[in-house]
């Protein structure tokens, strides 16, 4: 329970305590008055005689407290009231308690007259019971304008007003969060504190009233009955509760004992400047529940209301529109009729549809924007090589030299990673964050970074060099055009990572489809730019990579030391570089052209980043494989299946309103739930959605012995776990002829058709390219068929 | 599992009319029940069955009675998640409430006793079940997360079987979205990983916690567990992270475990356990396989035929078989693979029957189930039953429905 409603309910507690304790101090009799109502009690049984044993004691005392021991008028009203009681006669309503009634009406409506002790004027003398009609209509209550205090009692000093006026401006916010909960409560105060005083069946039958417009009509009588305001309305339910009244309920009983301990009274002034929230939101509660307007109509009208009235749509409307009452009031038209609730359905379902619009398409035909439109050339690039190799280094160097990162980050960085001390890293941690990544110097995962030269604009892709960070690197790999292989010119390193990781990311980034590759022999400083060195590991590692299957045209091999800049963007100063003639890491980058893209294709793209942003509880990053989208599209998300809408995208980090595929797009998402969205999803078109498969056939160019195995799948940042489940035969390099059927075994470097069978379903389609690990080791890559 | 022998029985001498009595006391038992019963067998059990009784003026009243019931099995479900065994047949003894060719499910519980008979006998397999089942000598069952970035597999690797208590998966988002989210989100998965293993096995008696992952998942997990058994002064909890093995994997997926069962650190405390020695096994074979000499053959006929010419048999000769062969098969074919190792070990080689509920069980299964070392290399085993394969082949993948194939 909020401590909001703990205050609340102590609150009613109070207002009964206080209401209690005001009945005490008016019933408190000084010993002359106690005298005066003694003699008067004698007299007044003398005068009933007989029929004394029809009326209470307590009864002849209210009496004469009120006559002010006036025997004659006490014994009138008796008469009338109780022993010979008309049938429209309300016997247990003595004239206090009528009084008290008014006042707490009025309390709880808001203090429309003043309270109890000023009223009593009115009633003076009134024979309660057959009340002439025109006499009733007296107390209409003036049309009382919405909103907090403004009704005000006479009981409240300006100051208290004031204080109390302060106090619900505080709680007001709060008084809203929880004004559904206050309203059911409320509607139960509301229902005991004009009904409970008449009698408990009458609630009954209030809480009837929601059901048919008859009831609607006998519901709401009470509380008019209770003002004294509408002699028509009263007359026949009244009626009906003096006769049940008279059969079930012992007056006396009814006077003394509170049945219900529900708070059944408006708070005194002082409990209200006290406790002032829980006084305003009843009094609120109540008047929307008896919206004044039904108080000017006539019963017979009633039934016209068994539906919502144009004002309760209004509120409706505005509740919905405000998001915050809109259950409160929903409740509060179902109650009123079901058919008003079906109305309040529609309302809410209108409304929901303004309250979170899909996000407007512009409807553009992306391809011919496209062609138009002369952006820059898009080209991302993926840094391999192995661990320790000095990837991110280069990268971090490269970006502080291309003016991306200033140098004052550097310095910082620089000045953090000596704490640690790890001065030398300091340039990789603009591509390191991660917490990890900096205490440990590794890179772990692929850091995406862009920066622009006069021609293109690149995305840089850092994957991680280490052996267990593979699955990274080949999501990085996935979404590049082309690659720069780092290599340690140092002694030692150059020949362990040619065992490594050198080997087996060439290997894999050539089946990922990356046919460029820019080799940056890194560290040549250590040996002095060392011309022998370059030409040993340019020789070396150029037979590996034709082996490999690149094309000696695309292979170029650069001289460079990431941690001082040679070669990255400008010329080594150094004059033992000097015999190195040809371009700098950078314009050989611009010297690439990168891959055709599948335009036209459905669209695909591969969710490689989740993240929530500031503008967007869900945002995903990637590469569009193929296709194009648009702000405002609807997408697919596989394979959960999931439809959700493009709220907004942005191209390499500027807002845009499409993308084509090839670039590295953030889109953020609306509609959906970000369980539906994991990395390695894929993102596709509705209209031409991406299957989901748990078993696939492979045309796969082995790397290792393959069998019937369990291997791990990769595509992109999908990672699934799977199993060779047959080796339907192993074909021939060049024409992919079946050369052998049933191999029992897979030789590297041969080419087989294998069928894979996965753990869950996930999406590929034929085309892909996906590989094959086992055991942390790559065993083989290939296309889906 | 207990054997209770009404006639002084033992193992060495199975009375087949007496039958055979058992008392399951543990999950695991389950387990070894479901091996031990086959198909035809005739399975004694107490029963709870309905019993719907009319009088002879017409009401129906039916109630809930306690029986103990002989059905012929036709077939077995086993739930390895709940330990449950349910036991399908048809009555073949009538009593007063139950007649003969009815049918029921025992579902066979922990501390009540079942009663076996074997129509065709016990065979070595059974007998070696059997003797597996009652043997009191059981190491305690090892705790194994196998995890990577985001997902994490809680495992318990029993003699006999390989559960995945649970999975945890986790988003962790990713470096765009600021280091700090990364780190949060990786807080989030070792908090939730910690509560789900604490939850899903008992830690009361000390047990071995073998933590493995690719990179610096697994030890970064002992570390959070050590600050949080500090933070929380929670001794249990620091004794479990103080005795935790980390070990590498290449993944978070379950099928690592046979990477982490190899490793020199699992291998060090636990040598002596079935698994690693079934797990050395499978990677002998795979060694073997890798070599080409022709002395290693997977897949039913060239095993069959490898044995038939006794090329399994003393000096290195290893049959490998899942035990699956023997639980969901007919009985002519059980029949055949029982003659297949009782060869083997005729032979003077080695039978090994792998728990397919095991990992090495189910890199068996990959292979068709069935495996052979060879002792002496023979070639071209598999070359003129391809088309017969070819049709089985299709059946079996046919037969596995949901699947689909592009």
């Amino acid at each position: 329970m909020s401590r909001h409603q703990a205050v609340r309910n102590m609150d009613y507690q109070d207002e009964l305590d206080d209401y209690e304790g005001y009945s005490e101090e008016e019933d408190e009799l000084s010993p002359e008055d106690r005298a005066l109502m003694e003699q008067g009690k004698a007299a007044v049984r003398a005068a009933l005689a007989t029929s004394a044993s029809r009326v209470t004691t307590a009864q002849i005392e209210e009496a004469l407290w009120h006559y002010y021991y006036d025997v004659d008028k006490t014994v009138a009203y008796l008469i009338s009231k109780f022993i010979d009681p008309p049938k429209t006669q309300k016997p247990s309503l003595t004239p206090c308690q009528g009084l008290e009634f008014v006042r707490q009406t009025s309390l709880a409506t808001g203090n429309t007259f003043g309270s109890g002790g000023c009223l009593s004027g009115y009633f003076r003398g009134m024979p309660w019971g057959n009340i002439p009609e025109h006499r009733k209509a007296l107390l209409i209550p003036p049309p009382q304008p919405r909103g907090g205090l403004l009704g005000g009692s006479a009981k409240m000093s300006k100051l208290q007003q004031l204080a109390a006026a302060r106090k619900k401006k505080a709680e007001e916010k709060e008084a809203q969060d929880k004004i559904e909960q206050t309203r059911s409560q409320m509607k139960d105060l509301s229902v005991s504190s004009s009904a409970t005083k008449e009698n408990s069946p009458l609630a009954g039958a209030f809480g009837k009233r929601l059901k048919t417009s008859e009831s609607t009509a006998k519901g709401r009588n009470p509380l008019e009955d209770g003002e004294r305001t509408r002699p028509e309305a009263m007359e026949q339910p009244l009626a009906k509760i003096t006769n049940e009244q008279e059969m079930a309920i012992d007056p006396v009983q009814e006077i003394s004992v509170p049945e219900t301990p529900s708070p059944r009274v408006g708070p005194s002034p002082f409990a209200q400047t006290l406790f002032g929230s829980s006084s305003d939101s009843p009094k609120r509660k109540i008047r929307e529940f008896f919206p004044l307007p039904y108080m000017e109509i006539a019963p017979s009208a009633l039934d016209a209301f068994s539906n919502p009235s144009p004002d309760d749509v209004v509120l409706t409307a505005q509740s919905k529109a405000g998001k915050k009452q809109s259950d409160a009031t929903g409740k509060k038209n179902k109650k009123k009729t079901d058919s008003s609730a079906d109305g309040v359905t529609n309302g809410v379902g209108a409304l929901k549809i303004e309250d979170a619009p899909l996000p407007k398409s512009k409807n553009l035909d992306v391809l011919s924007e496209f062609h138009s439109s002369n952006s820059k050339k898009t080209a991302s690039f993926v840094v391999v090589g192995h661990v320790d190799a000095g990837k991110s280094t280069m990268m971090g160097r490269l970006l502080l030299d291309l003016g991306v990162v200033d140098q004052r980050t550097v310095d910082k960085l620089r000045q953090e990673a000596d704490k640690i001390g790890k001065k030398s890293f300091a340039l990789a941690w603009v591509l390191d964050q991660r917490t990890e990544e900096r205490s440990r110097g590794v890179t772990i995962d692929i850091a995406t970074n862009r920066f622009e030269t006069d021609k293109t604009s690149f995305t840089i892709l850092d994957a991680p060099g280490h052996q267990d960070f593979i699955p990274n690197m080949i999501a990085g790999a996935s979404q590049a055009d082309f690659a720069i292989l780092v290599i340690d010119a140092s002694t030692g390193a150059f020949e362990s990572g040619l065992k490594g990781q050198t080997r087996e990311h060439s290997l894999l980034i050539r089946s990922m489809g990356v046919s460029r590759i820019i080799v940056a022999v890194n560290k040549l400083d250590t040996v002095g730019w060392s011309k022998e060195r370059f030409d040993e590991i340019r020789n070396q590692v150029s037979g590996f990579l034709s082996a490999t299957g690149f094309q000696s045209k695309n292979i170029s091999f650069v001289p460079v030391s990431g941690l001082h800049g040679d070669n990255l963007v400008r010329k080594s100063p150094d004059p033992a570089a000097s015999w190195y003639t040809g371009d700098t890491l950078v314009e050989e980058l611009e010297n690439s052209e990168p891959s055709a893209r599948a335009l036209a294709k459905p669209l695909r793209m591969t969710i490689a980043e989740v993240f929530r942003s500031t503008q967007n509880p869900l945002s995903i990053a990637g590469r569009l494989d193929a296709g194009s989208l648009q702000m405002g599209d609807a997408i697919l998300v596989q394979p959960s299946g999931e439809k959700a809408y493009i709220k907004s995208l942005q191209v390499d980090d500027a807002p845009a309103d499409w993308a084509v595929a090839g670039q590295n797009v953030v889109l953020h998402l609306s509609n959906i739930d970000p369980i539906h969205v994991r990395l390695g999803d894929i993102v596709c078109d509705p209209a031409k959605p991406i299957q989901c498969v748990d078993m696939f056939t492979l045309k796969a160019l082995a790397f290792d012995f393959l069998m019937p195995m369990q291997v791990d799948v990769h595509r992109g940042r999908l990672h699934a776990a799977g199993r060779i489940e047959a080796i339907p035969g192993l074909l021939d390099k060049v024409t992919g002829a079946v050369t052998k059927k049933k191999p029992k075994i897979v030789k590297p470097a041969s080419v087989a058709r294998i069928v894979v069978k996965l753990e869950a379903k996930v999406p590929l389609e034929a085309g892909q390219r996906v590989v094959l690990r086992s055991s942390g080791e790559t065993v083989a890559a290939g296309l889906l068929e | 599992m207990r054997l209770l022998s009404p006639k002084k029985q033992t193992l060495d001498a199975i009375d087949p009319e007496t039958g055979v009595a058992l008392l399951p006391v543990e999950p695991e038992d389950m387990w070894h029940a479901n091996n031990l019963i086959a198909i035809e067998d005739i399975v004694k059990a107490h029963a709870v069955r309905r019993v719907v009784q009319e009088t002879s003026t017409g009401s129906v009243s039916s109630e809930r009675i306690h029986i103990d019931l002989f059905i012929k099995v036709t077939s077995t479900f086993f739930d390895p998640a709940a330990s449950a065994l349910h036991v399908s047949g048809r009555v073949c003894r009538e009593n007063s409430f139950v007649s003969v060719g009815q049918y029921h499910t025992l579902d066979l519980e922990l501390n009540r006793q079942f009663t076996i008979w074997k129509e065709h006998g016990w065979d070595s397999i059974a007998l070696q079940t059997l003797s597996e089942a009652v043997t009191d000598d059981k190491p305690e069952a090892l705790v194994a997360i196998v995890m990577q970035e985001g997902l994490a597999n809680i495992c318990l690797i029993t003699d006999f079987q390989t559960l995945i208590k649970q999975r945890v998966e986790s988003s962790i988002p990713k470096k765009r979205s600021s280091a700090k989210d990364t780190a949060g989100g990786m807080a989030n998965f070792y908090e939730k990983t910690l509560s789900t293993m604490l939850r899903a096995v008992d830690f009361n008696n000390p047990r071995p916690l073998l933590l493995a992952s690719p990179g610096f998942v697994a030890q970064d997990f002992r570390t959070y567990m050590q600050t949080e058994g500090a933070k929380r002064a929670d001794k249990k909890l620091q004794r479990i992270a103080r005795d935790a093995v980390v070990v590498h994997s290449s993944t978070g997926y379950v099928h690592s475990l046979n990477e982490i069962l190899k490793s020199p650190e699992v291998q060090a405390t636990m040598r002596d356990k079935r698994y690693t020695s079934e797990t050395s096994l499978m990677d002998q074979f795979y060694e073997r396989l890798r070599k080409d000499d022709g002395r290693a053959w997977y897949g039913v006929k060239p095993v069959e035929k490898a044995v038939a010419e006794g090329a399994v048999g003393r000096g290195g000769g290893v049959l490998l078989i899942n035990n699956a062969f023997f639980r969901s098969l007919d009985i002519p074919t059980r029949k055949k693979f029982v003659a297949l190792v009782d060869k083997v070990k005729e032979d003077g080689g080695e039978a090994k029957v792998l728990s397919s509920d095991h990992e090495s069980g189910q890199r068996l299964d990959a292979l068709g189930g069935i495996a052979a070392i060879l002792t002496y290399p023979i070639f071209e085993l598999d070359e003129d039953e391809e088309d017969d394969e070819d049709g089985g082949e299709e059946g079996r993948l046919g037969s596995e429905g949901e699947t689909t194939v592009i």
